[in-house]
């Protein structure tokens, strides 16, 4: 008698190409995926998240040139512009300037060695390492020691195609005392049901100090898994903001370990739903030296019938004395069928820490809504003006003008708020 | 201007709390409505602004040749009725600047007029400031978050001179103010008056009419106007308290 197990992961993946010669981080991404399923939501980091619906789709690798990137760009951003169209690189597209400070090869090029002791023991998913087996692009982005990049490092990424998949991997290396902005944004056209199943790692040196701004605005049909992980050493400062309001399902998963003392680490987050959107934000600060602090602050507003989830983990071990630790999440819910999961946590195992953390979930303040009204304010401006002060203040965190500029304007177009 | 006849409205649970009120009020006036506490004094403001909450079960009110009961709260602002309120909102994260601007651009464009532009707005914004004192810092931050009491109140007749209604209705707009605050608040107001406006004053106390001069005094009680007489039945209204006029309207 014969029993046939099939394995979903592995047929999953059964039609990605991958080179010929393989680094050494493929080979161990494929090796691992052989022992590898799905999470349910019976997983609890996936409980609020299911991707059945992903992983039921047979996706292709599609190697396709764009025209322009004239959308794509961010007007007085003024930075080097790196093109990832479906998880390939396009050259043609992009634009590196002169900047003595920054080198950017491609990522099979960093060193395996370096790679290897960084993330030796930091945990994998599936999606992260189907991404690592099977990437088709990215950068090793490298920011030289005691130098700042004198301008945004803007990473480009555009899918396109029914049920395409785009794999792509970047790495930022950060060295001691170095300083840059890197902007990401996702968007799509004619996608759909493709999915991004994205990496993005980075390694902070000694004060070293670095900021993300993340932009998801893809359609609204398409998939978005993202793993991000980022290694702060001593006296590092790391800012990620997140603004997402496209994707039919995205998950933001988003991990920060601070392995030195004197370190702060920022985290914030606008989300905004309609339709039958699923936007997760999940998130990790782990604290394992003293004397850091750290400050989180999620906002979504969720319309429709869309669902929200937040599950924010700070951790904070034995030997870390005297942290701060900050985290907030704040929701809106402006229908009666959008819903929140918001779960944030703490886990403390020092004894000389300042910690709160806090969720709240409503409707709009009707009171200041008649309050506005009484002005002669329409109750469709009325709760616009409302819904862009809530999550306005998580806006203001972007200090970089062009891109806030950037994200009005896309507010604006999708919701007709204006700030 | 406003023609209030036989107003009846209860609350949504059930309990009818004006009870057949008249009211005229003509351009240029001044109407001071007083009355002990829970008189319906400000059911009658809630249900001229049209706060939710309400329901007119008889009577009308016309308000410039417009059926006002008809009118979404927002166009009745549209139409020139301003609300001065009692316990004036915080809108955290919402400047007063933003929400003006708005809301005056909704007004004109309501009634076929072009948008102010920025230059106009923000001289409007000056000289309405001034009007109340306001510091113009006052004016960009969030809408009368961590504002005091009596700046909530400044606030109030500050939008008053931006928005210019036709007719205010200021609904204990004294309450929580002192003496200097007060006259402030009054002064910006008795600024406002003109021959072609008019306010109605709910208050409880006389105190405000030292500074605003009423046309008419109207006592309210028990949802009804029971008296109408010239600004000297405020100061007997301050000597000699309601009862005496409750009594006298249930012998009637």
């Amino acid at each position: 008698m014969e029993v046939v197990t099939e394995n979903k992961v592995l047929s999953f993946v059964e039609g990605f190409k991958k080179p010929e010669t393989l680094t050494s981080t493929r080979k161990e991404a494929i090796q691992a995926l052989n022992a590898m399923d799905f999470p349910t939501t019976r997983v609890e980091d996936w409980k609020y998240t299911r991707v059945g619906r992903i992983t039921k789709k047979n996706f292709v690798q599609r190697e396709t040139a764009l025209k322009s990137i004239e959308n794509l760009t961010i007007d007085g951003l003024d930075a080097h512009e790196l093109v990832f169209v479906n998880g390939y690189f396009n050259e043609a597209l992009s634009s590196i300037k002169e900047d003595q400070s920054v080198s950017i090869d491609r990522i099979d090029n960093i060193s395996e060695e370096y790679y290897a002791g960084l993330v030796e023991d930091t945990e994998e998913n599936v999606f992260s390492l189907i991404n690592k087996a099977y990437q088709t692009g990215g950068v090793f982005i490298n920011v030289k020691k005691n130098t700042k990049a004198n301008r945004p490092i803007h990473l480009i990424h555009h899918v396109t195609g029914e049920e395409t998949i785009a794999n792509v991997r970047h790495f930022v290396q950060m060295e001691s005392g170095s300083k840059a902005e890197i902007v990401t944004s996702y968007s799509s056209s004619s996608a759909p049901n493709a999915f991004s199943n994205v990496v993005f790692e980075g390694h902070l040196e000694s004060n070293a100090n670095l900021t993300i701004q993340k932009i998801q605005r893809e359609e609204k049909n398409v998939f978005h898994i993202a793993n991000e992980l980022f290694v702060q050493d001593e006296g590092s400062n790391f800012t990620i903001n997140t603004i997402t309001t496209g994707g039919l399902l995205t998950r933001n998963g988003l991990n920060v370990l601070v392995e030195g003392e004197n370190c702060h680490t920022e985290m914030n987050g606008a989300y905004l739903g309609v339709d039958k959107q699923h936007i997760d934000n999940h998130t990790l600060i782990d604290q394992m030296y003293s004397n850091c602090t750290s400050s989180e602050t999620y906002k979504g507003v969720m319309d429709g019938k869309s669902v929200g989830v937040f599950n924010g983990k700070v951790i904070v071990r034995q030997d870390a004395q005297n942290i701060e630790a900050y985290q907030s999440n704040g929701n809106v819910l402006l229908s009666d069928h959008a819903s929140v999961n918001s779960k944030p946590e703490l886990e403390i195992y020092a004894d000389d820490v300042r910690c709160s953390h806090g969720s709240t979930t409503g409707q709009i303040d009707e009171d200041a809504i008649f309050y506005l009204r009484s002005r002669g304010i329409s109750k469709d401006n009325a709760k616009k003006l409302m819904v862009a002060a809530f999550i306005g203040d998580v806006l203001d965190k972007i200090t970089n003008e062009a891109l806030r500029a950037s994200i009005d304007e896309l507010f604006f177009e999708e919701y007709g708020w204006k700030f | 201007m406003l023609t209030i006849k036989n107003l009846h409205a209860s609350v949504e649970e059930g309990a009818e709390i004006l009870k057949g009120l008249d009211l005229e009020v003509k351009p240029g006036e001044v109407h001071a409505i007083m009355g002990p506490n829970g008189a319906g004094k400000s059911t009658l403001a809630s249900v001229l602004a049209g706060k939710d909450g309400y329901e007119v079960t008889e009577g009308s009110v016309d308000f410039d040749g417009k059926d006002l009961l008809e009118l979404e709260t927002e166009d009745r602002a549209k139409e020139g009725m301003f609300l001065a309120f009692q316990y004036p909102v915080e809108i955290p994260g919402v400047s007063n600047i933003n929400f003006l601007k708005t809301a005056i651009n909704e007004i004109r464009e309501y009634k076929g007029e072009e948008a102010l532009s920025a230059k106009d707005f923000m001289a409007k914004v000056r000289s309405a400031s001034k009007v109340v004192d306001l510091d113009p810092k006052l004016a960009s931050r969030s809408v009368n978050t961590g504002f005091s009491g009596g700046e909530k109140k400044r606030n109030e007749i500050f939008q008053m001179a931006m928005l210019e209604p036709k007719l205010a209705i200021l609904d204990e707009t004294d309450s929580g103010l002192d003496i200097d605050a007060l006259r402030i608040v009054s002064d910006g107001v008795n600024k406002l008056r003109t021959k072609d406006n008019a306010v109605i004053i709910i208050t409880h106390y006389q105190r405000l009419l030292d500074y605003i001069q009423p046309d008419f005094v109207h006592v309210l009680a028990d949802g009804k106007i029971v008296k109408t007489g010239p600004k000297e039945l405020a100061l007997e209204l301050e000597d000699k308290g309601y009862d005496w006029l409750t009594e006298e309207n249930q012998t009637v």
